[in-house]
């Protein structure tokens, strides 16, 4: 009996991508996260039981093909979250089919369930072209308080990927109040500075489009009034980034 | 191998590559064999000559003494306009390096009766001012104008029709333009050149017989032979002597721009395009610089000039007009780039040049700027087109291999975005039918859901309290069977009579007198037509009566897929309705044995349209806007910027050679976090949807956020030139009426999520 094909749980599908990776990308959104990032703006992607479908590998990819004409050489898919690396053997399989028709491929992950003894894991990042690696934060207290999770995996799969040389994109969402002093970035550039694996730096300002969706789904939520951080923030902090690391 | 031509023997032409251009009106050859296709990148352009602020200085305080004035600065009621009504005009005599203007002022509007003397008149009355008397006892009693004319022949029908906007925004009311001179004949050739080749054409025309065309074609190019000889005349007024070719760039450059000029001053057509002369004249200008006669600062002073000159283009327009086509446009439409038939590119410094121009003086609606876009042109200059609109919102894209297998590669786009072969072809403008209200009216038994007139024939209405796809589609079709008919025996008459009373003689005289004519309907609600019958198709959609048994509102009870989503569902449709309709438009004889054609394309009419037609069983409510052109309907568009470019670029171009236009608003933050990233992606985007074979594309970059604010605080000095593509052609914000302004802020804007 042919063994039933490996399906992922989709959130949803977005046709036109260009800052979540390098070039014009397809980006499948998946369902399932282990964060409880205070400023998320997904909160309906959180659950893997939350509303989407499942398609198998193969769905998934004749859906993007449909758009490569516009991905250009650089352009490929990426998968999103939610998070990927929950269903790291299923994306390994989609990542494995897009090497064989040469299309690029990217994760954005938070790395919370990153794990040198998971080798479906270990598998995808093997897989991947370009890893969107979003610290939230450098501070292991702060981040538990800021997402819910650990920082120990985070910085480990960081680790790993220095050791790996696996392309990087870092990300980091400021957040006025929460991930925004000299400090905390300080200490994040720090920590990045001997990677030299790392491409860019991404600074994503944090905004406030995601706040109905917690209302929708009856959460509450803790960042009420805060306000997306001023251009002037959002250049500094690319400032003590651009000091070693090419900040965009 | 054609030799150079040596300066003895042809002074203006010297240094040029001869061939059969020599003996033959033949541009596009000349063409071909002298210009130097260029590679490189933008770091060659040089900034605006003082001469280029000044007067950009001061044609913006005119701009905005203009609008403080309600629209209009200045105002002729006496002079009939005329290619030498008007004696010479400056906006500032010592500092333009390009003269010539409509009338004696700069924005002073000139009195155009031919089109119509009633609405010459009501556009004077409308702005304060009073017709003259005479010139409306002329234009009444001895003479008759081209609406006139039409309306004493339309039948009931057509009124009808024309009444409960079914068949709507028709040239009945003002000039059909589209009809692009070669201007640059002007140029290479002189005028005296171009009045022998027509004498010679008129000479060997109804040779032995006098039938009514062959009569008809010896008065059309007697015409021409006049005006090209008053083109002499009013270029004399400005100092010029134009019998001759243009000996330098400078010359080229302002005998192009007095050929347009003569249509301008004729004709207030709705489009009056320039056409495709950026590589023409860097040809020029290429045998300027290297001679050493020119500077680059000289030459983009001559190309901002010019494009000054086009962007003080004006008419004087009525209300029902203005809202047909919002915001004062005059579609001085320049098409730059492209490839040639021999597969190199036809890009040239000048088309940089050009583009630069709205970076020399900031963004602007006009000259309609349409870059005539392939993946094959060179990279540097698809990257500066993209920074430009990025920048500026100013810029549209059209398939240039999509247009060059059809035009070749000397064609212009013509109006807002069809194209037509230059100095060979015409249009007869055809405006639009209202395919959304042929549903309705499928549905009513021909009756108008608003006046509830019975405007088509009286059919079978559907009397069921829910739609049956199978029956409404028998029903739609015979209706969309009497459209087509009716729609083309209305623009049979219409340009019958606008060549009998309002014959382009200007631009006909710069075009073979053999001339290719094309046939120009149009389709409007295109996407909520299309979306209805998916409704009816895959939901169950309810009719809701008024007390006249008329279906007033529909109820579509489950979910259903809809047309930008990249859906085969709706997408195969979409194309259906596009290929039928052109084949009812094709079984009916028109006028001259022209081409027929059609559009998916409206103007700022969507809105025009939208208001006249009631409600459609996609969940549109009654008088809404329609959705623009072939643009997907607002909030339609659930997976994203391709999925919807997908959807649009299914539809062939082939049976829309008018064409098929698409704007989209694209969020910054969507397209890249730095400028190179977003010019990076632009070009990718596009490379995509032109490799896919798509039409036309109009890039706004820009939020809904700074279109609020643009609306709320029209003073603040950075939006009185901010200027954003709507439906083939582009405004300054402000220059919108509200209503038009908060259809534009519903669209659909692709954010980054």
């Amino acid at each position: 009996m042919p063994q039933e094909p490996l399906k992922g749980l989709v959130h949803s599908y977005e046709t036109f991508g260009a800052v979540d990776g390098p070039g014009v990308r397809f980006i499948v959104f998946l369902r399932g996260c282990p964060f409880r990032c205070l400023y998320c703006h997904n909160p309906d992607t959180w659950a893997a039981a939350s509303g989407g479908e499942t398609a198998t590998a193969q769905d998934i990819l004749s859906r993007a093909l449909r758009y490569r004409d516009y991905w250009g050489e650089k352009g490929g898919i990426t998968v999103s979250g939610g998070e990927p690396m929950l269903q790291a053997r299923f994306v390994a399989e989609l990542f494995e089919k897009c090497h064989e028709i040469g299309v690029n491929t990217c994760i954005d992950t938070c790395a919370g369930v990153f794990s040198r003894e998971n080798s479906d894991i270990l598998r995808l990042i093997d897989l991947t072209d370009t890893i969107l690696l979003d610290i939230k934060h450098a501070d292991p207290a702060r981040h538990l308080e800021l997402t819910g999770a650990k920082l120990d995996p985070v910085l480990d799969c960081a680790k790993y990927l220095q050791e790996k040389g696996k392309r990087v994109w870092l990300r980091h969402v400021l957040v006025p109040g929460w991930t925004d002093s000299e400090e905390d970035l300080k200490r994040l550039a720090d920590l990045i500075r001997p990677m030299s694996n790392i491409e860019r730096v991404d600074i994503l300002p944090y905004h406030t489009m995601g706040v109905e969706k917690w209302h929708n789904l009856g959460l509450e939520y803790r960042l009420e009034g805060i306000e997306p951080p001023s251009d002037e923030s959002i250049s500094r902090a690319r400032e003590i980034f651009k000091s070693d690391k090419p900040a965009a | 191998m054609n030799a150079v031509i040596d300066a003895k023997e042809q002074p203006a032409w010297a240094g040029f590559v001869g061939g059969r251009w020599t003996k033959d009106v033949n541009v596009s050859e000349f063409i071909r064999l002298n210009y130097t296709p260029y590679y490189g990148d933008a770091s060659f352009l040089a900034d605006a000559a003082p001469s280029t602020d000044a007067l950009w200085g001061k044609l913006q305080e005119l701009q905005k003494e203009e609008r403080a004035k309600g629209g209009v600065l200045d105002m002729d009621t006496d002079i009939v306009s005329s290619i030498t009504s008007h004696p010479a005009g400056y906006l500032d005599k010592d500092l333009e390096k390009i003269v010539g203007l409509q009338t004696d002022k700069p924005l002073k509007r000139a009195f155009m009766p031919y089109g119509g003397i009633k609405m010459a008149e009501e556009a004077c009355t409308t702005y304060g001012y009073t017709p003259s008397e005479e010139l409306h006892k002329i234009f009444n009693v001895y003479h008759k104008t081209h609406n006139q004319a039409v309306f004493d022949c339309y039948t009931p029908e057509m009124r009808a029709a024309r009444k409960s906007h079914i068949i709507t925004g028709l040239p009945d009311t003002y000039g059909r333009g589209r009809i692009v001179g070669d201007y640059r004949r002007v140029a290479l050739y002189g005028i005296d050149k171009l009045i022998e080749a027509k004498e010679y054409d008129k000479l060997h025309s109804g040779m032995g017989s006098m039938a009514e065309d062959v009569i008809r074609l010896r008065e059309e190019v007697a015409e021409q032979i006049k005006a090209l000889k008053a083109m002499k005349v009013m270029a004399a007024s400005y100092g010029f002597d134009i019998s001759k070719p243009a000996m330098n760039a400078r010359e080229a450059v302002q005998w192009t721009y007095f050929g347009y000029l003569c249509a301008i001053k004729t004709q207030n057509g709705a489009a009056m395009s320039i056409g495709r002369i950026s590589t023409f004249l860097d040809i020029y200008i290429e045998r300027d610089l290297k001679n050493g006669t020119l500077t680059e600062e000289e030459a983009q002073e001559l190309i901002d000039h010019l494009v000054l000159h086009l962007r003080m283009v004006k008419f004087a327009r009525i209300p029902s007009y203005n809202e047909l086509f919002s915001g004062d446009p005059v579609w001085a439409t320049l098409s730059i780039g492209g490839l040639g038939a021999d597969g190199r590119s036809m890009v040239t410094k000048n088309c940089f040049r050009f583009l630069h121009t709205l970076e020399t003086m900031g963004p602007s609606p006009e000259p309609n700027m349409t870059v005539l876009y392939s993946s094959r042109l060179p990279e540097p200059f698809k990257k500066y087109a993209a920074k430009v609109s990025i920048n500026t919102s100013s810029v549209q894209y059209e398939n240039d291999c999509v247009m060059r297998r059809v035009w070749g590669d000397d064609y212009a786009i013509c109006c807002c975005v069809s194209a037509t072969q230059t100095g060979k072809e015409m249009q007869f403008f055809g405006a639009r039918a209202n395919l959304a209200k042929c549903l309705l009216y499928a549905i009513n038994g021909g009756k108008d859901e608003k006046s509830k007139v019975q405007v088509a024939p009286e059919y079978p209405a559907i009397t069921g309290e829910y739609l049956d796809y199978d029956e409404v589609m028998k029903r739609f079709d015979n209706m969309m069977s009497w459209l087509a008919g009716l729609y083309v025996h209305i623009l049979n008459l219409i340009h019958y009579m606008h060549d009998k009373y309002y014959y382009e003689a200007a631009e006909m005289a710069l075009i073979d007198t053999d001339v290719r004519r094309t046939f120009a309907t149009g389709i409007a609600g295109f996407s909520h037509t299309v979306d209805s019958l998916c409704a009816i198709k895959y939901s169950k959609v309810k009719v809701i009566r008024d007390e006249d048994g008329i279906a007033v509102g529909y109820e579509a009870e489950g979910d259903f897929p809809r047309y930008g989503n990249d859906d085969p569902r709706a997408d195969d449709i979409a194309e259906w309705l596009l290929t039928e309709f052109l084949a009812k438009v094709k079984s009916h004889h028109t006028y001259r044995n022209a081409e027929p054609t059609t559009s998916i394309l409206t103007i700022t009419s969507n809105v025009v349209y939208g208001k006249a037609t009631g409600s459609t069983p996609d969940g549109r409510e009654g008088g809404m806007p329609f959705a623009p052109g072939a643009n997907p309907s607002y909030g339609a568009e659930k997976s994203g910027l391709l999925a919807s470019l997908n959807s649009v670029a299914k539809l062939p171009y082939e049976y829309a050679l008018d064409g098929i236009s698409n704007t989209q608003t694209i969020h910054p933050s969507a397209l890249g976090n730095t400028l190179e990233d977003r010019v990076n992606t632009l070009v990718s985007v596009m490379d995509g949807y032109f490799n896919k074979g798509a039409h036309h594309l109009n890039v706004n970059v820009f939020g809904t956020e700074k279109l609020i604010d643009c609306m709320e605080h029209p003073e603040k000095p950075e939006y009185a030139n901010f200027t954003i593509r709507v439906s083939g052609y582009a405004v300054k914000f402000i220059d919108l009426t509200r209503e038009q302004q908060m259809d534009v802020i519903r669209r659909t804007c692709h954010k980054s999520l």
